[in-house]
């Protein structure tokens, strides 16, 4: 009988690919300028972006078993800071950067203490009737462009330096904002706190026989990922320089949640990995065809049903089964 | 002038619970003492989970009190009745399953020792955390298999680990569901030898069906039928009343 011994997460195994994920993401630009920079350096800013976002949602569903199916309603009020700021004449980001930042925590404090009462496919629903509770708020607000959304006509600045001008400059403050927020989630997954919120994740009722209150550990974790998907949001408006309720619709939501399956649930850099097959699928799809959604559709379902670990535990199975020989 | 006389560990009063028309605490009282063995006996369906359940704050009683050294507890949350010393294990192994035994045991002290809203260094590293848990695995000899995931423990070690983890948050008072369910009669034995070992140091309930256990390690003993206390006192006594021949044994009788 074989007893595998993992007293650490499964991430903690293989330090390599997030490495490797990072130097790719680094080196990325140089290889760009050989060909559609510009278009390239927009396509992964993108993935970077939405990565930090499905980071966090990984470390909600991944680590600790809340599958929140509103996790874009944090990307939008993250770009809505920025936007609505910005339409004031305020674009500086020691401003804007903690606005997007503590609203969206505030948010998952209010939301998470209604949600975090709620088990499983209760909680799915309650994420996603908060999610649409906000769409339809940024839909209203009228002054702010309602349903058209709204332009950003400046780029966030630093002191008042323009540091996000250039889209090379952009692309690596974002790669900066993903590394942060990678290590971030790290360092909670593997801390006291983190494997309180990992046990919660296993057996709430021990855990809380054992003196931990759940609830509240959850809701500190709920809060930490609402504001990584606000920092998501502070760099979208930025990328896009542009904002529409479209950012928090539910299809956002599970789109987020689909880049976390297909990376790998609970592995933190399988969140990158997700983002950037999502994006660079729809990407490549809709220019073989207008139908894209067709083949886009299917395609996510027999991944995400086939390649349980997503596609780095795709690698990881295949690996096993050659060296079982 | 006479001495104050100290307050039991817990103390319960009156406690009812009924399940919409099922009552299945019908009206409880008992405490245990300091250092005092209480073993709770009577057949499935008597109310012993249930009466657990509510001391240990998981099911809300419908009416009396429950009081831990002193303090009415009636209407704390779990966790903060853990806080206040009380441990339980359950009927059904109740453990992390993707944690190795090490872990299981090491969030319990975890719990007991420092704050756990820290984000920074790996919990799994810190050695008095292990050290405490392993001392904890080491009583229930569990010791050998600290880096196995308790999904992996055989059923006689996951109880046993069960136990370790109620160790390790130093209980004032422990609560033990049928801690003998399901094991064979040599891992009951050697449970046995454990709660031995264990007894004086706190102050515990036992919930019992293998009587060679009970009249071994008990000091008193109360038997629960259809949600009430039908006798409660020493072994010898409880062994020697009628009431309980008859409740025990009157299915033979008719
Ligand atoms: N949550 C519940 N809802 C309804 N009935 C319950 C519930 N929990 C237990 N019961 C009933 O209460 C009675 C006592 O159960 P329990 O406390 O588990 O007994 P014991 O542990 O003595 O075997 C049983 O008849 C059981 O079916
Ligand atoms: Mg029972």
């Amino acid at each position: 009988m074989s007893l595998s011994v993992t007293a650490a997460p499964r991430a903690y195994k293989f330090e390599a690919v997030p490495i490797a994920i990072f130097l790719v993401l680094a080196l990325a630009p140089v290889a760009a300028s050989f060909g559609a920079e510009s278009y390239l350096l927009g396509l992964f800013t993108r993935v970077m972006i939405y990565g930090i976002a499905a980071l966090a949602l990984d470390l909600l569903c991944g680590y600790g078993g809340l599958v929140s199916f509103g996790h874009a309603a944090f990307v939008g009020i993250g770009a809505y800071s920025v936007a609505i700021l910005g339409s004031h004449g305020i674009t500086d980001m020691t401003v804007t950067l903690p606005v997007a930042l503590i609203v969206s925590a505030v948010f998952a404090f209010l939301t998470g203490t209604v949600c975090l009462r709620t088990k499983s496919v209760y909680f799915i629903m309650i994420t996603l009737a908060f999610g649409q509770m906000i769409y339809f708020v940024a839909g209203s607000l009228s002054p702010y462009g309602g349903d058209d959304g709204l332009t950003v006509s400046l780029r966030s600045t630093l002191f008042g330096f323009p540091v996000f001008e250039n889209d090379r400059a952009l692309y690596y403050g974002v790669l900066l904002f993903l590394l942060a927020s990678y290590l971030l989630c790290r360092a909670i997954v593997y801390s006291r706190f983190g494997r309180v919120f990992r046990g919660a994740r296993e057996n709430p009722t021990r855990m809380a026989t054992i003196g931990y209150d759940v609830f509240r550990y959850q809701r500190v974790a709920y809060v930490i990922a609402g504001a990584i998907g606000g920092l998501s949001g502070f760099l979208l408006a930025n990328a896009t320089e542009f904002v529409s309720p479209a950012y928090m619709s539910w299809q956002r939501s599970g789109e987020l949640i689909i880049m976390v399956l297909f990376g790998g649930l609970g592995t933190l850099h399988g969140a990158i990995v997700g983002a950037a097959a999502f994006l660079l699928l729809e990407d490549l799809l809709s220019g073989v065809t207008e139908n894209w959604k067709l083949i886009f559709g299917p395609m996510l379902v027999l991944i995400v049903l086939f390649a349980r670990g997503g596609l780095l535990g795709l690698g990881q199975s295949i690996k096993e089964r050659f060296s079982r020989g | 002038m006479a001495e104050p006389v100290p307050n039991p560990v817990l103390k319960i009063e009156n406690l009812r619970k009924n399940f919409g028309g099922l009552v299945v605490t019908d009206g409880i009282s008992l405490d245990i003492n300091a250092g005092e063995l209480h073993a709770v006996i009577g057949p499935n369906g008597a109310g012993k989970t249930t009466l657990i359940n509510q001391i240990s704050g998981l099911l809300e009683p419908s009416a009396g009190a429950i009081y831990l050294n002193g303090e009415d507890v009636t209407a704390l949350p779990p966790n903060r009745r853990a806080a206040l010393g009380l441990a339980r294990s359950f009927q059904i192994t109740s453990v992390l399953p993707r944690f190795s035994a090490l872990e299981n045991v090491a969030l319990a002290v975890q719990a007991r020792s420092g704050s756990s809203y820290s984000f920074t260094g790996r919990a799994d590293s810190e050695t008095a955390l292990n050290d405490a848990a392993m001392q904890a695995l080491t009583e229930v000899s569990l010791e050998s298999r600290a880096d196995v995931l308790a999904a992996h423990l055989s059923h006689g070690e996951k109880r046993a680990l069960e136990l370790a983890i109620a160790l390790a948050m130093q209980p004032k008072l422990l609560l033990l569901d049928e801690p003998m369910a399901g094991t064979g009669p040599e891992e009951s034995e050697r449970l046995i030898v454990v709660l031995q070992r264990l007894k004086g140091r706190f102050a515990m309930m036992l919930v019992e069906h293998d009587m060679n256990a009970v009249f071994a390690l008990a000091d008193r003993i109360s038997v629960l039928t259809y949600g009430r206390i039908l006798a409660s006192g020493a072994p010898a006594a409880v062994r020697a009343d009628p009431a309980v021949m008859t409740a025990y044994l009157g299915e033979e009788l008719e």
